[in-house]
C-alpha cells in the first residue's frame, strides 16, 4: 500500500513539473514584435431593409484603412476596421458595441443609422471614446462632448433642401410625402417647412405615411396630383421611395430627397432604372466631380467594389481619413498613450479636412461645416447638379 | 374625380383582401381553425414569381403557373405536417401552432433571399388607360375582375359540386359526414389547396399593386384580409368578398377623408362597430351549439 501510494506522489509531481515547465515555454516560442495598431470599429446594417447604408459605409471606410496602412501608416500606427451588422436596430447595435469593445476598439465609428444610434452614444460616453460617425444624421447624436459626425443633422437637410428649392427656382408649389413614424422623417420634414417659410417657398400639400402603412401609397399620391405641385419632397429612405416612384408614374413632379434616397438606384433594379431619371437629393458629395480627390476615390472605389460610391461611402471614407488628421493633430503614438481619448476628443476642433464630401471643420457640438449640393439621377448615374 | 379615384383604389385594396379572406374563411369553415400562416402564403407565391421570372428567366405565365403549384404544395404540406396531427387538440394550440408556422415561414424567406424588399417584375404591368380625361388604371380593373370570376367559381364548387358537398358537410359535422363515407382529411387538404391556390393569386396581385415583395409582406395583408373575413362573416364565401371591398373602401376613404395615418385605426373601429350589431358578421350565419 505505502509503496503505491508513494508512485503516485511522485508521478504526480512529475505531472505538475511538466505542466509547469510546459506553460513557461509557450512565451518564449512568441517572437515577433508587435505593431501599434488602432482599431476602429462601427456598425451598420449589413442586413435588412437599410443594408445599402452599412454595406456602402463598411466598403468606403475599407478602402480609406487600406489606402492608409499601404502608405505606412499613421503617427507610427496601422490602422484595422472592425464593423459589425446591426440591422439599424438599436437592440442590435448596443450588442454590437460591446463586441467591438471586447475586440478592443479604440476609436468608434458610432453607427450608420441614427435609430440605431441613439441607443449606443450613451454607451460611448460611459467609456469615454471619440466617436465620430458617418451618417447617423439625428441631432441628438452628438449631444455629448465625446460625439461628432461627418454627415448634416436631419434638421439642417430640411434647411439647406429648402434653401436649395428656393435658390435654384426648381419649384414654385412644393408636396411633401413623409413617414411620420420615423424620427429621421419628422425631423427633416419641420425644419423643411420652418424654412420654407422662412424663404417663401409654397408648401401646397402635406401627406405621411407609417411604418404600418408604407406599401400602398394610392391615396397619398393622389392628394399629391390634386395639388397641383411641380416638387414632391421626400425625406424618407430608398426602399419607401422606390416603391412610390413606382406606384406614382403618372405624377409630373421633380423628386427631391435627402441622404436616404440614396440607394434608391439599386433598389428600382435594372427593369425599372428609367423611373429613377431626373431624381435628386442634396447631397455633398458627387461622384462625377472633377475634384482631384473624388476622382481618386471613385476610381478606387468602383476597381475594388465593382460599384458607384454613394454618400454613404464618401461619408466613412472621410471620417477615416479625419481620424489620421485628429491623430497627427494630437501627437498619439498609441492607444495605449495616456490620455489617448481626451486628446483625440481636443483634437477634432483644431483640424480641418479636405474630404471627398467637401471640406470640413468642427465645432464643439460636434457638427461638421461644409457645404450642401444636390446630384441629379442621369442615365442610372448620380450627376452633379447644375442650374 | 378625387372621389372615383378613391373609389378605384378601394376596390382594388378590398378585392386582394377579399382574395385572402377566402381562404381564412374557408379554412375557417371546415377544418374550424384560423390558418395565421395565410398572409405568409401570399408573400411566397409573389417572391416565387419574382425569384423565378428575375433569376431562373422562366417566362412570367409559366411563373404564374409555377407559383400557384408551389402555393398549393406548401399549403397542403403545411396542413400535413403542423395542423393535422393536433386535429384532436384545443383551438388555442392550433392557433399557437399557426402563428408559428407563419414566424417559420417569414424567417425562411428572409433566410434564402434576404430581408429587403425586392422589385417586382415589370413583364406584369397593365397599361393605363384614358377615356375622356378620367384614368382607367388596367391593373385595378383586372383585380376586381379577376376577384369576382374567382368568388363566382368557389361559390360554385362549394355550392354545385361533389367535392362541395362533402365540403358542407364536413363543416356542418365532421364525425356524420366521416360516418357517411366522407374522407375528412381529404376535403380538408383539398381546402387548403384552393385556399392557398387564391393565396397565390392574391400575391400575383399585390406585386402588380406596389411593385415591391419582401419576407414581411404577407403579414399586414394577411391580418387585414382576416379581419375581412370576420366582418363579412368568417366561414361564408360571399361574405369574405363583401367583408374585403368593405375594407378596402373603408380604408381608402378614411385615407383621403380623414387621416392617412389613422386610417387602420379607423377601419378596425368600424370591425368593431359592426361586430357589436351582428356579433356573426354581415353574412355569417348563426349557429346554435347543440348540447
Amino acid at each position: 500500500m505505502h509503496f503505491k501510494q508513494k508512485w503516485v506522489f511522485v508521478l504526480s509531481l512529475l505531472l505538475v513539473f511538466v505542466m509547469v515547465t510546459g506553460c513557461n515555454q509557450q512565451p518564449v516560442a512568441k517572437a515577433p514584435v508587435e505593431e501599434v495598431v488602432l482599431k476602429i470599429g462601427g456598425s451598420g446594417p449589413l442586413t435588412g431593409s437599410a443594408a445599402s447604408y452599412g454595406t456602402s459605409v463598411k466598403q468606403g471606410a475599407e478602402l480609406a484603412v487600406d489606402e492608409l496602412n499601404n502608405n505606412g501608416g499613421v503617427a507610427g500606427m496601422k490602422f484595422e476596421l472592425l464593423f459589425e451588422d446591426d440591422a439599424a436596430d438599436p437592440a442590435m447595435a448596443v450588442n454590437a458595441y460591446a463586441r467591438l469593445v471586447d475586440q478592443g476598439m479604440n476609436v468608434s465609428m458610432g453607427t450608420v443609422t441614427s435609430g440605431a444610434g441613439m441607443a449606443m452614444t450613451e454607451e460611448v460616453k460611459k467609456d469615454g471614446f471619440l466617436m465620430l460617425t458617418p451618417s447617423a444624421s439625428q441631432k441628438e447624436i452628438t449631444r455629448y462632448p465625446n460625439s461628432f459626425r461627418v454627415c448634416f443633422t436631419d434638421p439642417d437637410q430640411g434647411t439647406y433642401a429648402a434653401d436649395f428649392i428656393k435658390t435654384n427656382d426648381l419649384a414654385t408649389k412644393v408636396a411633401i410625402l413623409y413617414d411620420k413614424s420615423s424620427d429621421y422623417s419628422t425631423g427633416i420634414r419641420d425644419a423643411f417647412v420652418a424654412q420654407a417659410s422662412v424663404v417663401d417657398l409654397n408648401v401646397v400639400e402635406e401627406q405621411a405615411f407609417t411604418d404600418q402603412s408604407n406599401t400602398d401609397f394610392s391615396v397619398q399620391i393622389q392628394a399629391v396630383e390634386q395639388s397641383g405641385a411641380d416638387l414632391l419632397f421626400l425625406p424618407i429612405y430608398y426602399e419607401e421611395a422606390a416603391m412610390i416612384l413606382k406606384q406614382s408614374t403618372n405624377l409630373d413632379v421633380v423628386y427631391f430627397g435627402v441622404d436616404g434616397m440614396d440607394g434608391v438606384i439599386g433598389q428600382m433594379g435594372s427593369e425599372y432604372a428609367a423611373l429613377t431619371e431626373g431624381v435628386m437629393l442634396l447631397t455633398p458629395f458627387a461622384a462625377d466631380s472633377k475634384d482631384e480627390k473624388t476622382v481618386h476615390f471613385v476610381e478606387a472605389y468602383v476597381e475594388r467594389f465593382e460599384s458607384t460610391p454613394d454618400q454613404f461611402a464618401a461619408d466613412a471614407y472621410d471620417v477615416v481619413y479625419t481620424i489620421a488628421a485628429a491623430v497627427e493633430k494630437a501627437g498619439v503614438t498609441s492607444p495605449k498613450d495616456k490620455d489617448f481619448n481626451e486628446k483625440m476628443i481636443a483634437a477634432m476642433t483644431q483640424i480641418e479636412v479636405e474630404g471627398v464630401t467637401g471640406t470640413m471643420t468642427w465645432s464643439e457640438d460636434g457638427e461638421p461645416a461644409k457645404s450642401a449640393t444636390a446630384v441629379v439621377i442621369k442615365n442610372g448615374k448620380y450627376v452633379a447638379f447644375e442650374r | 374625380m378625387s372621389l372615383a379615384a378613391s373609389l378605384m383604389n378601394g376596390l382594388n385594396l378590398g378585392a386582394i383582401y377579399g382574395l385572402i379572406a377566402l381562404g381564412y374563411t374557408m379554412v375557417y369553415g371546415i377544418a374550424k381553425m384560423l390558418n395565421f400562416a395565410h398572409g405568409d402564403i401570399i408573400m411566397t407565391g409573389a417572391l416565387t414569381i419574382v425569384i423565378s421570372v428575375h433569376q431562373f428567366g422562366i417566362s412570367p405565365w409559366l411563373s404564374i403557373l409555377l407559383s400557384i403549384g408551389v402555393c398549393v404544395s406548401l399549403g397542403v404540406l403545411i396542413e400535413k405536417i403542423a395542423y393535422k396531427p393536433l386535429r384532436k387538440a384545443s383551438s388555442l394550440s392550433v392557433l399557437i401552432t399557426a402563428i408559428g408556422v407563419s414566424f417559420l415561414l417569414q424567417n425562411t424567406a428572409q433566410l434564402l433571399f434576404g430581408s429587403s424588399l425586392r422589385s417586382f417584375p415589370k413583364a406584369f404591368q397593365i397599361p393605363t388607360y384614358g377615356i375622356g380625361g378620367f384614368e382607367l388604371k388596367g391593373d385595378r380593373l383586372l383585380t376586381s375582375l379577376i376577384t369576382a370570376l374567382l368568388m363566382v367559381g368557389l361559390v360554385w364548387i362549394v355550392y354545385r359540386s361533389k367535392v362541395g358537398l362533402a365540403m358542407r358537410a364536413v363543416a356542418q359535422d365532421r364525425d356524420t359526414a366521416e360516418l357517411m363515407g366522407i374522407d375528412a382529411n381529404r376535403v380538408i387538404s383539398m381546402t387548403f389547396a384552393i385556399g392557398s391556390a387564391l393565396a397565390s393569386v392574391a400575391g400575383l396581385f399585390y406585386g402588380i399593386a406596389y411593385g415591391f415583395v419582401g419576407p414581411y409582406s404577407g403579414s399586414m395583408p394577411g391580418i387585414k384580409a382576416f379581419t375581412a373575413a370576420v366582418l363579412g362573416g368568417i366561414g361564408s364565401v360571399p361574405g369574405a368578398i363583401v367583408g374585403g371591398v368593405l375594407l378596402g373602401l373603408i380604408e381608402s376613404f378614411a385615407k383621403t377623408y380623414l387621416s392617412s395615418e389613422l386610417s387602420d385605426a379607423i377601419v378596425f373601429a368600424v370591425l368593431i362597430g359592426i361586430l357589436f350589431l351582428k356579433p356573426t358578421g354581415l353574412m355569417g350565419q348563426e349557429i346554435r351549439e347543440k348540447v
